[in-house]
């Protein structure tokens, strides 16, 4: 198997572009990312897109970008699996490069998501879940979670405003982050206060829905070896699933798929959970980040919401999260979130993360679909 | 910036406002929505034998009486609304009628969401301005709806105001120049068949209410050479409290100048009549020489704002017609349970 290197990335502020459409978005981070590899075109696109079909009408996306971005010709194919798209297109490219079929990869994360108004985009985001048993109830991404949030709050003894710092870390860190949506902190007050979205949630622990392209082009050794900038390595990655229906799961409070595909990425790079220098984590809700930080070694069950209390998960503790915002933070255009995460930890080990910057050498992504039936887990290594 | 051929100005203005009142609270008691929504204190409920015709009746009598104009020199009666009793045949109609302005006049609905009233006034201003016509009645009434549940509920009012146009030399305030701004932006609609209206959340606010708004009032301002301290009062559409003091204040107004017009936090939102009204209870302040700013906004999009200068009549027929004020404050409160008798929200499917 070969070596992978990230060598480019773009990415557009997330945001409601009610005047830009998806084609657009992804254009600009694509022509951002070659500019930054050096490299004018790849031998294959591949797109997280989670809801375009549902949001915009538009299906059969990866091609059409690829015509757009000026790749009329290149292989191209979008990649769904519901919050996991992006994560999953990187792992796909991964594949590609690692194999040695392919040395050249652009993979662009893309979700537009204000075309639609507020119950559209529920149901589209309801998609997710398993229609069957979960949807037909009325089930949405926020009520699972608010069902998880209340169970681990019954199990392990804490209270609603003991989940505030997860959100209060990742609107901290989205001030500095030129391309997060939310820029100005928040305070435990606030996250107290905030309208109920579903009880437990709130506002205030949900990440918001926006529209955000993010590229990343993937190139093999023998492709970086002439290239004269600082590259970050993909050391580890690994997928994989659990049930998508909560009521299957044996224990829900574990993410199991989280935990496979950590355990996998931590076996092919080497490492432990002591040498992450920083996580980015799929925290689309505040409990998902207690729940990921769990599955994957960070802390014991049921220790993930005391490990934010403690202040462990900002960007001076010991596991440093969300460190550009987080999916809160930045936003959360659906299938574009995974590609997010690996940009933001390629800033962070190439030294350009700016007033947020953590002392890094290793950093892990990981990226969920649903309430955790699909888990992608990337673990990067910065040039140092 | 539009200015008619001829000067013309209001010669007489009147208002209505329902006399029920719904608290934000007892709507957050209903559901439960957070503190956020309280921004109102509380808003205007028809009752049950109003509509929006009554509303504009009421509204239009009382400019008459303020004018002292004889009902049937009048040669248009428009009527703003997007809350109109028949989808097919003129609310403008039965105005007219109740009014005794029939039959030698002309009368339509006009139908611009929110900015409707303005608009008529806009043709008023046009009609008189080229002669064709003497005196006109724009009217912005409504009777707003929000689905149970939606943030709508916490603000869709009622209420209207009427506004005669006439010759400058007959007003209490005439025109120095209007201007209008409109795009194609689908920030809120009902399509037809609809018992309630769809709204895109924040896209209502940046690219709909801020942009046009802004837009109609620089280069109005621009074109007229005023700064904003050139204006003693300004009036803003008020689908909400936060929406036009933001705006005002990004014009680079302030509190003084706004204040007597914000009807919002008591009334709600009366759409096509919720900056007419606060025109009217700006003029009923005014004292002669003030230089007032009118910008209304209605989703679909776009922004009608005017410049007006009151004259010696201003203060004409201010005892006994009844103040906008006098309105706001007569208030009978209900609870939850009435004002969904009342505004027909028991429905069974």
């Amino acid at each position: 198997m070969r070596k992978v290197y990230i060598t480019g990335f773009g990415q557009t502020r997330v945001q409601e572009h009610w005047g830009r459409s998806a084609r657009d978005l992804a254009t600009s981070s694509i022509l951002e990312a070659l500019e930054r590899a050096e490299v004018e075109g790849a031998d294959a696109l591949y797109v997280g897109n989670a809801l375009g079909g549902e949001l915009t009408g538009q299906e059969h996306i990866a091609a059409l970008i690829a015509d757009f971005a000026g790749l009329t010709g290149t292989e191209a194919v979008r990649v769904e699996a519901a919050g996991g798209s992006g994560g999953a297109a990187v792992r796909l490219g991964y594949i590609a490069v690692a194999s040695g079929l392919q040395n050249v990869v652009i993979v662009t994360g893309v979700e537009k998501m204000s075309d639609l108004a507020g119950p559209a985009v529920e149901e589209a985001l309801a998609t997710s879940a398993d229609e069957e048993y979960e949807g037909v109830q009325g089930l949405s991404p926020v009520g699972l979670s608010a069902l998880l949030m209340r169970r681990y709050m019954h199990e392990y003894d804490c209270e609603r405003r003991d989940f505030a710092p997860f959100s209060v870390n990742s609107h901290q860190n989205a001030v500095n982050n030129e391309y997060a949506m939310f820029r100005r902190p928040i305070t435990v007050e606030a996250f107290e206060k905030a309208r109920l979205v579903a009880d437990p949630i709130s506002l205030l622990d949900s990440a918001p829905a926006a529209d955000g392209a993010a590229t990343v082009v993937l190139c093999s050794e023998q492709v970086v070896g002439t290239r004269k900038r600082a590259t970050v390595e993909i050391v580890g990655s690994a997928s994989a699933t659990d049930s998508v229906a909560l009521h299957d799961r044996g224990n829900p409070l574990f993410l199991h798929a989280a935990h496979e595909s950590v355990q996998g990425a931590y076996a092919q790079a080497g490492v432990a959970p002591e040498q992450i220098d920083l996580f980015e984590p799929h925290d689309a809700f505040a409990i998902l980040s207690a729940l990921s930080l769990e599955a994957c070694g960070f802390a014991s069950e049921g220790q993930g919401v005391r490990l934010a209390m403690e202040g462990e998960i900002g960007l001076g503790g010991s596991i440093p999260i969300c460190t550009m915002g987080g999916l809160k933070g930045r936003g959360y255009p659906v299938g574009a979130a995974g590609v997010y995460q690996i940009i933001e930890v390629c800033q962070q080990l190439l030294g350009e993360a700016g007033a947020n910057q953590v002392d890094a050498w290793v950093g892990m992504t990981q990226s969920l679909g649903g309430t955790g039936a699909t888990a992608v887990t990337h673990i990067l290594k910065g040039p140092r | 910036m539009m200015k008619p051929l001829r000067d013309v100005g209001i010669v007489g203005y009147g208002a209505y406002v329902p006399r029920y009142r719904i608290t934000a609270e007892e709507i957050s008691r209903v559901w439960k929505m957070g503190e956020d929504n309280l921004q109102l204190e509380e808003k205007a409920v028809p009752g049950l034998d109003e509509d929006t015709t009554t509303i504009a009746i009421e509204a239009a009598r009382n400019a008459l009486r303020k004018a002292g104009l004889d009902p049937d020199k009048l040669s248009a009666i428009w009527l703003g609304s997007e809350s109109k009793p028949y989808s097919v045949k003129p609310t403008a109609t039965i105005v007219a009628e109740a009014v005794g302005a029939t039959p030698h006049t002309s009368a339509a609905d006009w139908e611009f969401a929110c900015k409707a009233g303005t608009e008529a006034m806009q043709a008023a201003i046009g009609f008189v301005g080229s002669g064709m016509a003497e005196y006109a009645m724009a009217i912005g009434a409504d009777t707003a709806q929000g689905r149970p549940g939606d943030q709508l509920e916490y603000t869709a009012g009622a209420g209207g105001a009427a506004f005669i146009v006439g010759p400058k030399e007959e007003s209490m305030a005439y025109l120095e120049g209007s201007f209008s701004y409109v795009s194609d932006t689908p920030d809120f609609f009902r399509r037809p068949g609809q018992q309630y209206p769809t709204h895109g959340n924040r896209f209502t606010g940046e690219p709909a209410y801020f942009t046009h708004t802004m837009m109609a009032v620089q280069q109005l301002m621009g074109d007229l050479g005023y700064d904003p301290d050139d204006y003693d009062r300004v009036v803003f559409h008020q689908p909400n409290s936060k929406f036009p003091k933001r705006v005002a204040q990004r014009l680079g107004f302030v509190e003084d100048q706004y204040r007597d017009g914000l009807l919002v936090p008591f009334i709600g939102n009366a759409y096509a009549a919720s900056a007419a009204l606060g025109l009217a209870a700006v003029l009923d302040k005014a004292d002669p020489g003030e230089r007032v700013l009118l910008a209304s906004f209605g989703s679909g999009a776009g922004s009608d704002a005017f410049s007006f200068v009151t004259t010696e009549r201003i203060t004409r027929g201010r005892n006994p017609l009844p103040s906008v004020r006098d309105y706001v404050n007569r208030r009978r409160e209900i609870d939850y349970a009435r004002y969904a008798r009342q505004r027909g929200k028991l429905v069974m499917y």
